[in-house]
């Protein structure tokens, strides 16, 4: 691959990011693609729709979320200082609603009057329906069975916002089996409903759409570190599974060639195992969900079912930005066990005063490791995605804890 | 001239519409894939789209991911199914064969690979679901090679575009008669006869129709307008429960021979 001078500058007109992203989806995809491109083009440099989203994210969501220093934490572990993008005091507790919010306001300016969604932990559906419910729009939800069972509390809040939750059982009964149905929907209620992807993979614009909402958490974070600490991060990280958190925070850093970026992708049982969900740090490029990206499949290309105590990171691809991030030198990305993170997650509540969300932990436990690696005066910005309280009943569980 | 391209070019001659099976390769059963190869010719096909199962089916319905799932249980890859269109080719090598699914499985095959393989099988195009012709340079190696990629056009596809489709057109042009995933809801014949008529006047491939298409009178409508008539899903259904590869042959059969007929007696 050539220099890249400008990281900025990606997707290309074709919404590739090098040799990966693209629009990889059947012909009958093309055309509303296509509109939702154009609306998006017209819309993104539009200054009303800016303004609104502007004031979505301040006054209902609650931004600017604060970039905390970790100051016990950060003494405990005994390296440089850890601090956290704090996406967990956003309203529904995640990064998720800033892309929701700006979605939705794209569908109300398409004028669509129903709006679909996948969801594997919870987090992005809730966040759907939330923005639904708030717009008068028509949600409907569709989330792996297997997902349904583990993540209770987020399909029930679901439910509760008026969104219709429908159980996926084909395939793996996961996340992946989810967005393959609401594709499906899409395909056939085209013209009145507007597919809210909830990460940044899927079919171009989808990977540059979610950045673009989600790139705010970066922004603020840039500016945040450099007001209170004088100086930028010297390394940025973040938990991958799709990567719409990763790449929010990561996107205004990419052009600091001084910041190192480290993604932290669910590693499971340990990546030697098999059992995990490490697209970048153990899969191949390949072709899934729209996109060209790193792919987790067998010898014969079926993907591959993946493993991860936290079902927002429990993807077998990941969006095509970090792969291209990846194969550029730009990003690098790391495995972090089931255990690790868990240890993470405690190890953040007794220090801080803070329950971050088990794929968030991932994030924690990553910053740990590279704190440990900087002297004092280093500073380590970890992107705190979500808030735990979603996750107690798997923690609980898993510790032989009956609640 | 390719396989593809003679057979079409026989079809127009004798003034017949042309029928194009579609199975899941491996699926009811993997050691009878050949027989039923055999005998969808012997029922009446005139070219045969043979599906690679895949793990993640995002443009299929339900029949015919259920199908992929079967054969994917069973072990089937895309190296079975080459070796099946090798096994096909020693006793007919006139039925042109179109491989259809989605791309990972080239993707980790190696595109170059296949290409050699395919063409070496005696496989005469590929219809990759999730590769638009905005994308087909990853195709190029198949074209080089000889392979014929069959493009879809549907519904939502716009006037410009079908000028483009029409223009890159090998093989056939697949027409989907259903906005939707395979094998759901009904046709509207009228519809579909206007757009495929526009296509046909334009396009420098023939122009096969199909997603939906389940009977003889289904099948019939279509042949009034179309160079070839497709059916999937239905047959699909049909053949899944076959108890042995004799069954499946003979399903397979008492399902299209009506439909066959119906077509020739236009």
């Amino acid at each position: 691959m050539t220099e890249i001078t400008d990281f900025h500058a990606w997707p290309d007109a074709h919404g590739r990011f090098g040799d990966f992203g693209g629009i990889y989806v059947a012909e009958t995809l093309m055309e509303p693609l296509a509109e939702l491109t154009a609306a998006y083009e017209k819309l993104r440099t539009d200054p009303d729709f800016i303004a609104e989203l502007d004031r979505d994210l301040k006054y209902y969501v609650g931004r600017p979320s604060p970039v905390y220093h970790a100051e016990r934490l950060s003494k405990h572990v005994g390296g440089a200082r850890i601090v956290l993008k704090r996406e967990d005091l956003n309203h529904t507790g995640a990064h998720k609603i800033n892309n929701t919010v700006g979605q939705a306001l794209v569908a109300r300016y398409m004028g669509k009057s129903r709006i679909i969604a996948e969801t594997g932990a919870g987090q992005h559906g809730v966040a759907s329906a939330t923005v639904a419910a708030r717009m008068g729009l028509k949600c409907i939800v569709y989330m792996g069975a297997v997902d349904i069972e583990r993540q209770k509390i987020n399909v029930y809040r679901m439910r509760l916002l008026g969104a219709e939750v429908v159980p996926v059982t084909s395939g793996s009964k996961t996340l992946k089996d989810a967005l393959n149905e609401a594709m499906r929907d899409w395909v056939t209620n085209v013209a009145d409903t507007f597919y809210i992807i909830g990460t940044v993979a899927g079919p171009h614009p989808y990977p540059q759409m979610v950045r673009d909402f989600n790139a705010i958490v970066g922004r603020e974070a840039r500016a945040q570190t450099i007001e209170q600490f004088g100086r930028l991060p010297d390394v940025v990280t973040a938990c991958v599974g799709g990567g719409s958190n990763a790449i929010g925070i990561f996107h205004a850093f990419l052009n600091d060639r001084d910041v190192r970026i480290v993604g932290a992708e669910a590693a499971g049982d340990g990546i030697e195992t098999g059992r995990h969900a490490a697209s970048l740090a153990a899969g191949k490029p390949g072709v899934l969900h729209g996109n060209r990206t790193y792919v987790l499949s067998d010898a014969n290309g079926q993907i591959v079912e993946t493993h991860s105590v936290s079902a927002g990171l429990d993807y077998p691809g990941v969006g095509p930005e970090h792969a291209f991030l990846k194969d550029a030198g730009r990003a690098e990305y790391v495995g972090v066990t089931d255990d690790e993170a868990l240890e993470a997650f405690h190890l953040l509540a007794r220090t801080e005063g803070i329950l971050a969300a088990l794929e968030s932990s991932h994030a924690i436990a990553q910053a740990i490791k590279l704190a440990r690696e900087l002297p004092p005066d280093g500073l380590v910005l970890a992107n705190l995605s979500g808030r735990g309280d979603k996750d107690v009943h798997t923690i609980a569980a898993r510790e032989g804890i009956e609640l | 001239m390719s396989r593809i391209d003679r057979r079409f070019a026989a079809l127009k001659a004798a003034g017949r519409t042309g029928l194009i099976p579609f199975v899941t390769a491996g699926d009811p059963s993997p050691d009878g894939v050949v027989a039923l190869l055999h005998g969808l010719v012997a029922a009446g096909a005139d070219l045969i789209e043979l599906g690679v199962p895949f793990s993640d089916p995002m443009a299929d319905g339900p029949v015919i991911q259920h199908a992929s799932e079967r054969a994917i249980a069973k072990g089937v890859g895309l190296a079975n199914v080459l070796a099946w269109v090798a096994a096909f080719r020693e006793n007919d090598t006139e039925t042109p064969i179109v491989l259809m699914g989605y791309l990972n499985p080239l993707e980790m095959y190696g595109y170059a690979a296949f290409a050699e393989d395919a063409v070496d099988a005696g496989v005469d195009g590929v219809l990759m679901v999730d590769c638009p012709l905005e994308e087909s340079h990853v195709l190029e190696p198949l074209r080089q090679a000889g392979l014929q990629q069959i493009l879809l056009a549907s519904p939502t596809t716009t006037e410009a575009r079908v000028g483009a489709l029409c223009e890159a057109a090998a093989g056939f042009l697949y027409y989907v008669s259903f906005a939707g995933i395979t094998g759901a809801a009904q046709l509207s014949t009228g519809d579909i006869a206007a757009r495929v008529a526009g296509i046909r006047a334009r396009s420098k491939a023939p122009v096969a129709v199909g997603f939906g298409v389940r009977d003889a009178a289904g099948a019939k409508a279509i042949g009034e307008f179309a160079d070839a008539v497709v059916i999937g899903s239905a047959l699909v259904d049909r053949i899944a429960g076959a108890t042995s590869a004799d069954d499946a042959v003979g399903r397979a059969r008492d399902f299209l021979a009506p439909i066959r007929a119906a077509l020739d007696a236009r």
